[in-house]
């Protein structure tokens, strides 16, 4: 097993590489640039201060030296620092990074608290009216725009009943109110991102469930299990539930990136400080450093949650071995 | 699924959708009664929409409007313009031009101070000149002072400065620079000082408190100002990068002041429900929106096919059309809020017949199915505008309709900024572009009129050259006389309007929305935040008590 993670570690870092060189490239290549996006067409800037700042920036030299100062830099786990703020690019990430992770692990948790009973009861209810009813919702879910159900609910549960906030993360007296006051602060910012991303992330976990608990049900020692006379919850709940998750180990592999991906549109909806929106930004203003920065992460994190998956399933499915 | 699950959902979809969209506003809160006056009182705190987060609070360092719109309450500087327009001292209690108009002297206030108590002289708008001109410092503002061949401490209340030659935007220049503070800054890296850049210490009316990335910027009232302590304790900038969600919280109490859309202001913005909160504001902005030629194609060089073509625009139309009626038709290279417009020039008349005629008498022929010719061929061209702005994007459309009615055919190109900059506007391959200027207060406009500056990344994109106005840009910006430089800038106004390199479309208006507890906002010229120390609660209206 430790040889088996060993030796995918070294196959992961040629293709790490690559992954840089060619965002690398794709970000250079772009038409425009960071001097172009924030000092064109400002007439107080001249084309000598941009100039003198691509220099600075060191964007005048050819793109192998700037790739080759970058990967060394990288070495020595030194991400560089933003170009558009000047700090460092580890600590804009580490700024960001709780919120996301607040919003999209409580989200995830959802997900699968709920989507887990909920195929399971569309399996056990197959074809039935409730099945195409959980169908529907769930569906509807998945395709109903998030930012547009965002701003419905904004709308309703914030400026008409008043119940919860609209967007960002906290208040703006959030230091002013007691440890309680703060803790319901943060809880009442948490109920409509959480609730609505949820929503949309129902659908494909519910229907994982449901159609491997229906191909499970199916199996012959289900049959043995209803024969032998076990109420039917429980041959669904313990005996068929068990191996009609083994599917969604490698969906949690590869939900790993997006845990700490963040999404941009939802995070702009709701004004969360997190990591989507930091992603797009400095794509838009052409801050290669960050870009690359949170691309080098988000490739780790790939890599790193496809090996999890792969020794995780090996780990609970003794007909796979590694 | 069935036919009856459709309904069923369609069903609930519809019902929400009524449901949130028939909603009353609940928080209505009371304020204060405009009938009556109230006196000032400190206290209660502000909470102001950006879009963006600020980039960096140091000014010397950032170019976005985000980060400026914070560090101008931290920052001061020598001048400031008043609600007038006029350039009236800030730090700089007098300041003096020598007659040739290449020594400027600026006494400073004593006594002022920095947010750590240290006192603020001369050595520190030397420092921040010296920065400024550091080639290693990362700022855009560095040729803003290039000009200067000397500068001097004559007493810890006195500077000079010496110019090669007169310079007229160099008072402004000098005067709008934010000063930083020597003491915490000396012989550090500027680019680096993350201590400072996070956590700016300045002289301006507000304190730093607290920067929560893409969050907020907290500010506190400065006791010790010397224009006087605000009266608001605290300005919160919330960061809200949807505009249709920042209404929402405006709506909603969660912010007391943003910049509306027109839509905004005309739709639910003239609700009772809204009116009854907040105030709204309307004033000319200091920027225009136009359409500009390549006038190193050959279609553009002809000066009647280009007047032909603005008689063929219905102006007042497109200010109707795009921005609700809430601007005016720009006329010419300056806005109706600065002394260079001249109010003698007129809009360029709506009037399809006589745009017809004169593209006859430009040698162009109508075929017969009503298309416009020039040597058999039907005359075409593409309107290029940038991705993002939906007035803009209106506005082509319009374009596109009302030049169909003169038998010409325009395509329309939306490209995202960076690349419509890099690959078209400074390659120079367009036909016309639609665009806007966001003007600074000095009317120097010798980096986009003057015919030196067609390089490549310069302003001048349009190619535009005319030898009259390149000799008055240079008159204007070596004449410190305010006089003679009205006489000069009304007839830069003057000539490019007839020379007509632009179509000069529309003036918008900012239209800021302000919740009614707040007092003592007058708007003037300027617009209303030049007197924001001055805005107020009055007791019994605070909403933030602590």
């Amino acid at each position: 097993m430790i040889r088996y993670i060993l030796r995918r570690l070294v196959i992961s870092l040629p293709i790490l590489f690559g992954i840089t060189i060619i965002t690398f490239g794709v970000i250079h290549l772009t038409p425009g640039g960071f001097t172009s996006v924030h000092m064109d067409m400002n007439p107080n800037v001249s084309p000598d201060s941009i100039a003198k700042l691509q220099e600075l920036y060191g964007l005048d030299q050819p793109l192998p030296v700037q790739y080759v100062k970058w990967v060394s830099r990288l070495i020595r786990l030194d991400f560089g620092r933003s170009f558009l703020d000047q700090s460092p690019v580890i600590h804009k990430i580490g700024q960001r990074l709780p919120a996301t992770l607040l919003l999209s692990g409580l989200s995830m948790l959802f997900i699968f608290m709920l989507a887990i009973p909920v195929g399971v009861y569309s399996a056990m209810h197959h074809n039935s009216r409730q099945d195409r009813v959980i169908t529907v919702l769930t569906f509807v879910g998945y395709s109903v725009p998030t930012f547009w159900l965002a701003l419905l609910c904004m709308l309703l549960f914030g400026v008409v009943l008043g119940w919860l906030p609209i967007s960002g993360i906290r208040s703006v007296n959030h230091d002013f109110l007691g440890p309680m006051g703060q803790f319901w602060d943060y809880v009442s910012h948490l109920i409509l991102p959480v609730f609505i991303s949820a929503f949309g992330g129902l659908a494909s976990i519910s229907r994982y469930t449901r159609s491997n608990m229906l191909e499970v049900v199916r199996q012959d020692y289900i049959r043995t299990a209803r024969a032998k006379g076990l109420p039917r919850s429980r041959v669904y709940y313990v005996h068929a539930l068990k191996n009609a998750l083994l599917p969604i180990i490698t969906i949690i592999g590869l939900a790993l990136p997006g845990l700490i991906g963040g999404s941009f549109i939802f995070e702009t909806i709701f004004s969360w400080p997190g990591m989507g929106r930091l992603a797009y930004e400095s794509a838009l203003s052409f801050d290669y450093p960050t870009i690359m920065g949170i691309a080098v992460i988000g490739a780790v994190l790939v890599l790193l949650g496809n090996i999890l998956a792969d020794v995780l399933y090996a780990s609970v499915d003794p007909r796979i071995r590694l | 699924m069935s036919n009856y699950m459709r309904v069923v959902a369609m069903l609930a979809l519809v019902g929400f959708v009524t449901l949130s969209g028939c909603g009353r506003m609940r928080s209505q809160t009371q304020v204060p009664d405009p009938s009556r006056t109230y006196p000032p009182a400190y206290g209660d705190m502000i909470v102001e929409g950006t879009i963006a987060d600020p980039a960096i609070l140091n000014p010397i360092l950032a170019s976005d409007s985000a980060s400026s719109d914070v560090t101008s309450q931290i920052f001061t500087s020598l001048l400031r313009y008043d609600k007038d327009l006029n350039l009236v001292g800030e730090l700089a209690e007098s300041w003096e031009i020598s007659p040739e108009g290449t020594v400027i002297t600026f006494k400073l206030k004593k006594g002022v101070k920095w947010h750590d108590g240290k006192p603020l002289t001369a050595h520190d708008v030397k420092f921040t000149l010296g920065r400024y001109l550091d080639p290693t410092v990362k700022t855009a503002y560095r040729s803003n002072f290039e000009k200067i061949s000397k500068s001097a401490v004559l007493d810890d209340h006195t500077f000079r400065v010496w110019y090669a030659e007169p310079f007229a935007p160099a008072l402004v220049n000098m005067g709008s620079m934010p000063i930083l503070p020597r003491h915490l800054l000396k012989g550090r890296d500027i680019n680096t000082t993350d201590d400072f850049n996070y956590r700016p210490v300045g002289s301006g009316p507000y304190k730093f408190i607290s920067w929560q990335r893409a969050e907020s910027v907290i500010l506190q009232a400065n006791p010790e100002y010397f224009e006087g302590r605000p009266y608001l304790n605290r300005v919160v900038f919330r960061v809200i990068p949807d505009m249709a969600v920042q209404f929402l919280e405006l709506q909603n109490h969660g912010l007391d002041m943003m910049g509306l859309t027109p839509n905004q202001y005309t739709g639910e913005g003239s609700e009772p429900e809204f009116t009854d909160q907040f105030n709204k504001y309307k004033y000319t902005s200091n920027q225009y929106t136009y359409m500009g030629f390549n006038l190193k194609k050959a279609i553009f060089r002809d000066k009647r096919f280009r007047q032909a073509i603005a008689l063929s625009l219905d102006k007042e139309a497109l200010v109707k059309g795009v921005l609700e009626g809430l601007g005016s038709v720009a006329t010419g290279p300056y806005t109706p809020s600065s002394w260079a417009y001249n109010e003698d020039v007129k809009p360029v008349a709506f009037d399809q017949l006589k745009a017809r005629e004169l593209f006859v008498a430009a040698g162009y022929r109508y075929a017969k199915d009503g298309r416009l010719t020039k040597n058999g061929k039907p005359v075409e061209f593409t309107l290029l505008t940038n991705q993002g702005n939906r007035n803009r994007e209106q506005t082509a459309t319009i374009i596109q309709a009302q030049l169909k009615e003169v038998g010409i055919k325009v395509k329309i190109r939306v490209i995202a900024w960076s690349t419509f900059l890099s690959e078209f506007v400074n390659k120079r391959k367009f036909d016309a572009l639609l665009l806007g200027w966001s003007l600074a207060r000095d009317p120097d406009l010798y980096s986009i009129w003057h015919s030196s500056r067609m390089g490549e990344h310069e302003f001048n994109f349009v190619s535009y050259k005319n030898a009259e106005v390149d000799r008055l840009l240079v008159r204007g910006r070596t004449t410190f006389n305010h006089e003679r430089r009205v006489r000069i800038y009304h007839r830069v106004h003057e000539l490019i309007a007839a020379d007509l390199p632009y179509v000069f479309l529309f003036v918008p208006d900012s239209l800021p929305a302000v919740h009614r507890r707040i007092l003592g906002i007058e708007p003037a010229p300027a617009g209303i935040g030049y007197n924001f120390i001055k805005w107020y609660v009055p007791e019994g209206f605070h909403k933030y008590t602590k």
